[in-house]
């Protein structure tokens, strides 16, 4: 009996918090389409009731039986703008309504897919889709949406920015804490299993099962052991820890794909931090050796460990997919929020920190009177981080209705609370008005 | 079914032995054992082994749980793939 490797590994899920963050079942909607809207929301219904009957039974069960924590059961859908598209209802909140009907019966915290792929145009049901996102997240608690503005191929569409930053207002001025379910991308990938932005793209299978690990701790506990150490030795420990987080990911995969008897994806080897104590992505970077995060060398550190983690995670599951990084919400993370509390870290740095890790600015408060063309500015600029670097950004901040700088809004559970950032005043209004697409980079044609 | 179970806690007279005749009263085979101090705390391992079509993982669980309880113990049980999925090659 290896009594050494039970401990670590005991050690790493009671004190160090690794968790298995969800399981996301993604479904196909495809079958479901109809020319009645009624009709395709029973056969949607019927189709996600019956998928996922045992997913939350599965989870539970193999938290149980192994004794790992899975923090969020969630369901990720065909996008419903091309779902909706064949039906002529003004609207789309009412397949809003159904997701959410279909989430809560099945237990699932989350459901993700009320979302439109627009990086180079509008379709029919993609216009209808983004018009009812404020009704539709504001009237239910569990359903998730997002929107992709641009890709690497297709360049930005600015008439789809210039509309998501109306859309944001929209949804904060109805209620600020929906924001959260909002999320507009560049490059979205298609297996993502994290919420808000995942959706089941359309090049997958029927059914499938992705997973999304985290383990900020655990890595921060193995750095406490090198300080001092070059950072070759920094980045040799952050990959041999990413491995075996990975590998329970990987194992809690297969369990539960051979359980359910649905196709096991990926798995995103995400560090995916929670506003508790020792869980925190801040807290690696200042362990590496940063007095605060926000400090000069941050994004530096940050890229360390994003490409080590990646490094140490590639080896250990068949499959690697979804966005495959550290995660810098900053509600999300205690570490980050002390910083932007204490003014050591802006939205400026946390921009340039998105250029070296797997998403964007995301869960970031700010002042409720921040117009729609700054928040159309934002988008454009992570768009144009990720669609010149070839990688996946988001947008997902929240303007705190009624609130100003130093103020903070309250999201509740593990998506924390965030200190309301000051935003640059100048107005890119007339850029963001001009509408168009921005074109391609040259380094995408690679035919 | 093969599981590893830990038992951390204060250490007390009696500890291994009402361990073991709780797992005989649940047909566990105990094939391994191991214990040590770690920071102070009795610390002990051992892999049970049992046919699950006779006795389900939960009753299993649920007598170990039940015996940590009255005892103070901190007990847990754990299916032996999780170990050997993280820790080996």
């Amino acid at each position: 009996m290896e009594t050494k490797q039970i401990l670590d590994t005991i050690q790493m899920i009671s004190e160090e918090k690794l968790d298995i963050r969800t399981i996301t079942m993604g479904i196909s909607l495809f079958d479901c389409i109809d020319s009645d809207g009624d009709k395709a929301r029973r056969k949607i219904y019927d189709k996600l009731t019956t998928s996922a009957k045992d997913l939350v039974k599965v989870a539970d069960q193999i938290e149980s039986e192994y004794g790992i924590p899975i923090v969020n059961k969630r369901i990720s859908v065909t996008p419903i703008s091309m779902i909706a598209a064949a039906c002529h209802d003004d609207n789309y909140v009412a397949y809003a309504k159904t997701m959410e009907k279909a989430a809560e019966v099945l237990g699932v915290d989350l459901i993700g897919g009320f979302s439109a792929l627009v990086q180079k145009g509008y379709q029919t049901g993609d216009k209808k889709l983004i018009a009812s996102i404020p009704q539709a997240l504001s009237e239910t608690k569990r359903v998730c949406g997002s929107v992709n503005v641009g890709s690497t191929r297709a360049g930005i569409n600015m008439d789809a920015v210039k509309q998501m930053g109306r859309v944001v207002k929209d949804l904060a001025a109805i209620d600020p804490v929906s924001c959260m379910s909002l999320v507009v991308f560049a490059n979205a990938v298609e297996d993502n299993p994290f919420m808000a932005g995942a959706f089941h793209g359309v090049g997958e299978a029927d059914k499938v099962i992705n997973v999304g690990i985290s383990g900020p701790g655990v890595v921060k506990r193995a750095l406490e052991k090198v300080k001092g150490e070059s950072i070759d030795l920094v980045s040799e420990t952050i990959k041999k820890t990413a491995f075996k987080v990975t590998r329970m990911g990987q194992f809690v995969g297969n369990v539960a794909a051979k359980a359910l008897n649905v196709p096991f994806g990926i798995v995103d080897l995400s560090l995916a931090p929670t506003p508790s104590q020792g869980d925190s992505v801040a807290e690696i970077l200042e362990e590496i050796g940063l007095q605060s995060v926000g400090a000069p060398g941050t994004t530096a550190a940050l890229a360390l460990l994003n490409d080590a983690v990646k490094k140490g995670g590639v080896m250990a599951c068949e499959h690697v997919g979804g966005l495959s990084g550290a995660f810098i919400p900053v509600s999300e993370d205690s570490g980050m929020i002390k910083a932007v509390e204490h003014g050591n870290l802006n939205l400026e740095k946390l921009e340039a920190m998105t250029a070296v890790c797997s998403v964007g600015l995301d869960m970031i408060a700010v002042p409720g009177d921040t117009p729609a063309e700054t928040i159309s500015g934002m988008i454009a600029d992570e768009a144009a981080i990720g669609v010149i670097n070839n990688k996946t950004t988001a947008v997902r901040v929240i303007p705190a209705t009624g609130k100003k700088v130093g103020e903070q809004i309250d999201f509740g559970g593990i998506f924390g609370y965030a200190p309301v950032m000051p935003v640059n005043t100048n107005s890119p209004a007339q850029f963001v008005n001009r509408g168009g697409r921005i074109p391609a980079p040259i380094h995408s044609f690679k035919n | 079914m093969k599981a590893v179970v830990t038992v951390i806690g204060h250490d007390q007279v009696g500890i291994v032995a009402k361990v073991s005749q709780k797992l005989a009263e649940l047909k566990v085979n105990i094939t391994d054992i191991s214990q040590t101090l770690m920071h102070g705390d009795f610390t002990m391992m051992l892999m049970g082994e049992w046919d699950d079509s006779a006795v389900n993982f939960e009753t299993v669980k649920e007598g170990l749980e039940s015996l940590g309880k009255e005892t103070g113990l901190d007990i847990h049980i754990q299916r032996q793939e999780l170990f050997d999925a993280i820790q080996k090659l």
